[in-house]
């Protein structure tokens, strides 16, 4: 795959760091010109000096062939223009933009980006996850992070126990898709009990995941 | 009419005052309060403090119930992305933004943005009139401007 990455900053840098032993082709575009020539003493060749919002520059780092545009620049407004104009006039497939300010997540995907990440709301949700009391423990992300897979591991003081599926009051947009015990998938019936060391499967949308850990939530 | 202009540099400040002058409700947002310096005392329109890419700070200058919204800072990459909150998340009536990049204010344009490009604007005026003698505003608009600071 060929991978533009735009900003030098720690984010790009390491990177194209990390992809570099990897097979695929990666570019590194920084703007800044100190900067780059810092970046460009240990990089090398792979780092490439211009504004990678100018369709000029675009076009001289090949995004045309690129297979993945990741911008990474300290400017949300910088990552979205960078990211559309990849899509738009160069048909890259795939366009990562970093938001910086997570409440911007939902609207880069609005405006056709499709992933994001930040930094912000991963180190929040890490703090979020040391907090609770419950395990749910994401397992895979759907539909860009709106609904997800989750995994809830049944200890012997969540409120749940022993009681049945129908008698748990879930959040409307949850559903147990299996249980595992003793190492078994079980399709869950109405009628299935929670039993300690069950690993609990559900899909839920992320939305409402603070509702279904706040179901399996321990009692001290 | 409910107007909010993003920028308060040379050319928003001066849209203000005319705009505030023709009897619309006016509100300014700059990331600086000295930028407000440009506005005379005469301007009563709302000034607000703000990043333009903040849905917090639009909806604080009430562009929930704004009629046009014109971005026209310096930088085309912020005013791009505070006009297409105005259009797709406020659905705001009429939006115009200032690109000056020619190429990216014709991609943008192309998906439904009115652009306003200075530099096309310019180049093509001067291209005419050293062409044709002729110069290709219809009204003079530097006059009124003018007439502004007297």
């Amino acid at each position: 795959m060929y991978i533009v990455i735009v900003g030098a900053g720690n984010i790009g840098y390491y990177l194209a760091k990390t992809l570099r032993p990897t097979d695929h082709e990666v570019l590194l575009l920084e703007k800044d010109r100190l900067r780059h020539r810092v970046v460009a003493e240990e990089l090398g060749e792979m780092v490439m000096q211009g504004d990678g919002c100018e369709v000029r520059v675009m076009e001289e780092a090949g995004v045309n062939r690129a297979d993945v545009i990741v911008a990474v620049t300290g400017s949300d407004d910088d990552n979205l223009v960078i990211c559309q104009m990849a899509k738009f006039k160069f048909q890259v497939p795939h366009a990562i933009a970093r938001v910086n300010d997570p409440r911007n997540e939902s609207l880069f995907h609005r405006l056709g980006i499709d992933s994001t990440v930040s930094s912000t709301k991963i180190i929040y949700n890490l703090i979020e996850q040391e907090i609770e009391t419950s395990e749910v423990i994401p397992i895979a992300a759907l539909k860009r992070g709106h609904i997800e897979i989750v995994e809830v591991e049944i200890s012997a003081k969540t409120p749940v126990l022993h009681r049945n599926i129908k008698e748990v009051n879930l959040p409307q947009d949850a559903l147990i898709i299996s249980l595992i015990r003793n190492n078994n998938a079980l399709l869950p019936t109405a009628e299935t009990t929670f039993e300690v060391g069950d690993d609990v499967i559900a899909l839920v949308s992320a939305e409402v995941e603070h509702e279904l850990r706040d179901v399996f939530a321990e009692i001290h | 009419m409910n107007v909010i202009i993003l920028g308060c540099g040379r050319v928003g400040s001066s849209l203000a005052r005319l705009m505030y002058k023709d009897g619309h409700s006016v509100t300014i947002i700059d990331l600086q309060s000295e930028a407000f310096r440009r506005l005379s005392a005469k301007f009563k329109g709302t000034r607000l403090v703000g990043n333009g890419i903040d849905e917090d700070v639009l909806r604080r200058a009430g562009i929930e119930s704004c009629d046009v919204f014109i971005a026209v800072t310096q930088g085309d990459n912020r005013n791009i992305m505070a006009s297409q909150i105005a259009r797709e998340v406020f659905k705001v009536p009429k939006v115009m933004t200032r690109i000056n990049d020619p190429i990216r204010a014709d991609a943008y344009r192309k998906l439904g943005i009115t652009t306003l490009c200075g530099t096309t604007i310019l180049s093509g005026l001067i291209r005419d009139y050293i062409n044709t003698s002729e110069w290709g505003l219809k009204k003079d608009y530097s006059k009124e401007y003018i007439e502004l600071n007297v």
